[in-house]
């Protein structure tokens, strides 16, 4: 693709010295040149990243096509909410309350994997949309008789990520930079990110990831070969809802608020798109099918001016617009180029044979 | 014993609209193994159609029937060639992919169709004209209209027609035969793609009459109406067992007492804990638990492979 | 590999476009400066941000279109701020109803300057953006979030032209026992944050005054049948039913409640004292009532006015929000007024002192941002019309004492939702 391969350790250096720093900068780079919207825009790119990347596991590497993901997403969100907020007057530290959302969100994942084991394809798809659902409106009615969740309310004024007296949610400088909170949360996502790449990386190539990919290919012939395919699936399940688990969290402490109304059916089709638009079970895939995701309805926004100058008025609402696209680019892609934008050799294969 | 009565008269009224998307899901599943979630898209275009069909009629002095008649009409006309075209551009390529592809193909149609309705009829919720005004009667101390019975008589009618249509006809057994072996029926002189097709246009042209009867009964139309009332329909027919005419049926009207049922007494059984907002949990709940317990269905045969 | 083989022309396409959009918009914007200098015409951004796709954009673009109004009229009438001329322009963004989109809709107004802005719609979006206008210090205000929450943040730039559920809740209430005489109440909400919090309040005063709620049903916002538990509803006989929610529910529900042969009336809040219940019910609307914050429209200054306007610049009936949204623009063009600035640092305190006639009422605001208790009107359904039954005063004229009374039961609700 690139025209030339990097080769030599030194050359490998520099490529990766140049991305870091690039990465490093992107935020202010950004803000420069489109405005600190964009910066927001990458943020919560980031967190889609992390949210692609667990549905990844579970529907790329395992092949359990799982239509309501951001339950797992809503999960660790409220977990974090709940502890870290004044509803309950609870304010735990966000370095013990991650791995519990992602601890509460693995349970939730293998209660779903559990009775769903035995159902394949267009049925698991349904039941797991269901569960997302259900879950959904039990955060909405859990404030009575007794109010756990605040229903459709939501709750308010979520602490921010923050060590000791060191706060996210405050400006610093340094020198002449001003570092708001979008900044800082940029660098936390980033990282937390990139360990997300790296984990899913890792996976791929693990002894569990051949043993998912093995079941996504034949499940039968996996179950001959030795793998426990019980044990394997809800392992996927659990793996997958964990990311979930922590990017709810993030999210909850950036935002400050969460409300049952963040957590639609329509937010866990988007998530399957980018993974299914970048290449479903090719990390870089995934994460160019979150960027371009979050991106794009974003960029969308300024046809309206377009059209405005063109036409002498807006023809089609730029959200329509976004919307028909949106699901335009779903059917094409399907028909011309089923793997994904930037899909894993092996996958393209499969879909080439049918 | 009167309240019973009338949840239950609730429940099949809105059953009969279950079971006739239902239909159009059933029998696609059968066929292809694919679910169609533009299929309640479809019935939304049918309703607004019919909608456009009233509002241009309502003031013009025809006859009511011939009024009622054109919209479903025009409805129909609508929803067949819409369905047979999805068919023919989106599903037909990809008939041999792997089964993620024409599902995820799926999500993407029905959302084309949502937004492209917006354009077409906005995105305001658009009321039916006067044009019925239901008388009501008692049964066994319900209360029924006669719109709630034309509306519950219709679609057992046109359930039996279909019915009929499937098991005694030449194009229905054809029918019957590709949903058990596309190859084979083939090789027998079945031109597969014209039954395919035929297929969807049935299903399209029921998905019309739901929705011109959703139009009549609730009086409101919206583009984005019809994606809940296809996940409903389509645990109707998972419930009755998919793939089977008759199981969508006897699911359909199920769903629509269960529904009933379940938000009219769940709250007094649970002491109050669980209350009427849980009503949509029910029906997932019904699907999940037929799913895992028997995913068959009710009616279905019991076959490894699907589940 | 088609699509790559294409980029080249794509990509050459999209650059033509953009250097041709910039181009104009250089153009215009050169040429608004020109007179600038002349007139010394200053242009002032004002934002509007509200969910114009979805199943609620059409009361988002009630929303929209009543704020596009309110600077066309203000264009129209020509404001002068501290000595110079002001011209308003609009951005409209889409927050979908989604609270992330609301972010970073909200920061994109930030980074486009906006200097004031209007909205959210839902209280969900209202609030998560709140947070970005406030570090702006960007006033903003909600044309019809009615979460308590939103304004009890501690936020200097949060205000609301709309009675929040703990304010229209116990009028209605008090409409329904005292003048209506209902001794025993149904009650059903739509589970969204403001049916339920209306519905909530509303149950609440109606026990508070010795009345029987026989009943407490749910629906959502999306649903269109409610034979299941109106049929609940009526083995419990009550002599009204009371729905939190808009009028997309509450226009089948009333058909419903016909068909169920159900005799009680129905009433609710401003959600469904709109045309569009009219026509959604049909005559099952006749009788059924709501309330809404303000004089009747036809006993306001401008009121009947702004209805006129709005139809034949829309070609749309008022759905819901259109007066709130109005009424916001000119709450900021007042504070400009009399700080004689376009600043947002200078004319946001005087936002919080406003005094205004506004098309829904006399608009002050309490010292968190909610609008102090003005007049509810409750109206009925006759002969296919709304007509105003009864306006109705909570604690005589708005007085800050008056005003002061009902934040306490803030904390309360809190623990009762």
């Amino acid at each position: 693709m690139l025209g030339f391969r990097l080769t030599t350790p030194a050359q490998k250096f520099v490529a990766f010295g140049v991305i870091a720093l690039g990465l490093l900068v992107l935020p202010f780079a950004v803000e420069a040149l489109l405005g600190r919207t964009w910066v927001r825009i990458i943020d919560v790119a980031l967190l889609f990243v992390m949210l692609a990347l667990g549905l990844n596991v579970v529907v790329g590497y395992a092949g359990l096509l799982d239509l309501g993901y951001v339950a797992f997403f809503a999960v660790g969100a409220y977990v974090y909410a709940l502890l870290a907020s004044p509803h309950f007057g609870i304010h735990l530290q966000f370095w013990a309350l991650l791995p519990v959302g992602a601890l509460v969100a693995c349970a939730f994942g293998v209660l779903l994997g559990a009775p769903t084991l035995r159902l394949r394809g267009d049925y698991l798809a349904i039941v797991t949309l269901g569960f997302g659902e259900i879950i959904r409106i039990f955060l909405n009615n859990l404030n009575r008789p007794v109010n756990i969740t605040n229903g459709p309310l939501g709750i308010t004024l979520i602490d921010p990520l923050r060590l000791g007296d060191m706060s996210l949610s405050r400006h610093y400088t340094l020198g002449d930079l001003t570092i708001a909170p979008v900044h800082s949360y940029y660098y936390v996502f980033l990282a937390c990110a990139l360990f997300s790449i790296f984990v899913s990386l890792r996976l791929e190539d693990s002894r569990i990831g051949r043993a998912w990919i093995a079941i996504r290919e034949d499940e039968i012939a996996a179950k001959a070969m030795g793998i426990n395919t019980r044990n394997v699936k809800l392992l996927a399940f659990a793996m997958g809802a964990s990311f979930g688990g922590i990017s709810g969290g993030l999210f909850s402490a950036f935002q400050g608020f969460v409300s049952p109304e963040s957590f639609t059916l329509l937010d866990s089709i988007m998530i399957l798109c980018m993974v299914v638009l970048g290449g479903m079970g090719h990390v870089p895939g995934v994460v160019l099918g979150a960027l371009l995701l979050t991106a794009l309805p974003e960029a969308l926004r300024y046809v309206a001016p377009l059209q405005q100058s063109w036409f002498g008025e807006v023809l089609v609402d730029p959200s329509d617009l976004r919307m028909l696209l949106f699901g335009l680019a779903l059917v094409l892609m399907m028909l011309f180029r089923p793997a994904g934008l930037w899909p894993s050799r092996v996958r393209k294969r499969e879909f080439a044979e049918g | 014993m009167d309240i019973f009565v009338q949840q239950i008269v609730n429940g099949l009224v809105l059953g009969s609209i279950y079971a006739l998307v239902a239909l159009g899901y059933t029998m696609v599943y059968g066929i292809l193994g694919l679910i169609n979630f533009a299929h309640g898209d479809i019935v939304m275009v049918g309703a607004l159609v019919g909608l456009s069909v009233f509002h241009a009629l309502s003031g013009s002095g025809l006859p009511v029937p011939l009024v009622l008649l054109l919209a479903v009409g025009a409805a129909m006309v609508v929803c067949m060639a819409l369905g047979v075209s999805i068919e023919r551009l989106a599903y037909r390529p990809l008939r041999h992919a792997p089964r993620l592809a024409p599902l995820i193909t799926a999500i993407g149609v029905s959302i084309l169709l949502q937004y492209s309705a917006a354009l077409v009829w906005s995105k305001q919720y658009i009321p039916m004209p006067e044009l019925l005004s239901p008388t009501r009667f008692t049964v066994l101390g319900a209360h029924v209209t006669d719109l709630q019975a034309a509306i519950f008589l219709l679609a057992c009618g046109v359930m039996a027609g279909l019915y009929w249509f499937i098991t005694k006809t030449r194009v229905g057994t054809a029918m019957r035969a590709t949903e058990q072996n596309k190859e084979v029926a083939g090789l027998m002189g079945i031109d597969i793609n014209r039954i395919i097709s035929l297929t969807f246009l049935v299903g399209s042209g029921l998905a019309a009459v739901a929705g011109i009867m959703v139009v009549l009964y609730y009086g409101i139309g919206h583009y984005s109406m019809g994606f809940i009332l296809g996940l409903k329909a389509f645990t109707a027919a998972v419930l009755g067992g998919i793939g089977n005419v008759r199981g969508a049926m006897l699911g359909g009207m199920l769903l629509g007492i269960i529904e009933s049922l379940a938000s009219g007494y769940i709250g007094d059984l649970t002491g109050g804990f669980f209350g009427s907002n849980y009503r949509d949990v029910f029906a997932f709940l019904v699907l999940v638990l037929v799913l895992v317990l028997r995913p068959s269905g009710l009616l279905g045969q019991a076959s490894g492979e699907r589940a | 590999m088609r699509i790559f083989r294409a980029l080249p022309i794509i990509t050459a396409a999209a650059a033509a476009i953009m250097l041709s959009a910039c181009g104009k918009e250089e153009a215009t914007s050169a040429a608004s400066k020109a007179p600038a200098t002349a007139d010394q015409v200053v242009i002032v951004k004002i934002g509007v941000a509200a969910p114009l796709t979805g199943p609620q954009a059409h009361i988002g673009n009630d929303i929209r279109n009543g704020v596009q109004l309110g600077v066309d009229d203000l264009n129209a009438q020509g404001l002068t701020v501290g000595g110079k001329k002001v011209k308003f322009e609009l951005l409209a963004e889409d927050d979908e109803a989604n609270p992330t989109k609301a972010t970073t809709v909200a920061q994109k107004l930030v980074d486009s300057k906006a200097v004031a802005v209007v909205g959210h719609f839902n209280s969900g979006a209202s609030i998560p953006a709140s947070k970005i206008y406030s570090d702006a210090g960007i006033p903003q205000i909600s044309p019809s979030s009615t979460n308590p929450k939103y304004t009890q943040q501690g936020f200097k730039t949060t205000f609301r032209v709309v009675a929040h559920d703990d304010q229209q809740g116990p009028t209605l209430a008090n409409f329904a026992v005292r003048k209506l005489g209902a001794k025993s109440i149904a009650v059903i909400d739509d589970s969204t944050a403001y049916g339920q919090g209306l519905a909530d309040a509303f149950e609440k005063t109606v026990k508070e005054l010795g009345a029987h709620v026989v009943a407490r049903e749910h629906t959502t916002d999306k649903d269109t049948d409610f034979t299941a538990i109106l049929t609940k509803i009526k083995g419990t006989n009550p002599e009204l039913i009371m729905f939190g929610g808009i009028d997309p529910q509450a226009g089948p529900m009333a058909k419903q409640m016909a068909s169920l042969g159900i005799k009680a009336k129905l009433i609710g809040g401003d959600g469904i004292q709109t045309p569009n219940f009219i026509k959604l019910a049909g005559d099952a609307s006749e009788g059924q009532m709501a309330s809404m914050p303000g004089l009747p429209k036809e006993k306001m200054p401008g009121g009947q006015e702004f209805m006129n306007k709005f139809k034949s610049k829309f070609n749309a009936d008022v759905e819901l929000f259109a007066p709130m949204g109005y009424d916001a623009v000119f709450v900021f063009a007042d504070a400009m007024k009399r700080a004689g600035s376009t600043d947002p640092a200078k004319f946001l305190p005087e936002v919080g002192k406003t005094r205004l006639q506004g098309i829904i009422g006399p608009i002050e605001f309490d010292e968190k941002g909610d609008l102090r208790n003005g007049p509810i009107t409750v109206y009925v359904v006759k002969d296919g019309k709304w007509e105003a039954l009864e306006t109705v005063v909570p604690g005589g004229a708005p007085s800050p004492q008056a005003a002061a009374a009902p934040k306490i039961p803030a904390g309360a609700t809190q623990a009762g939702y």
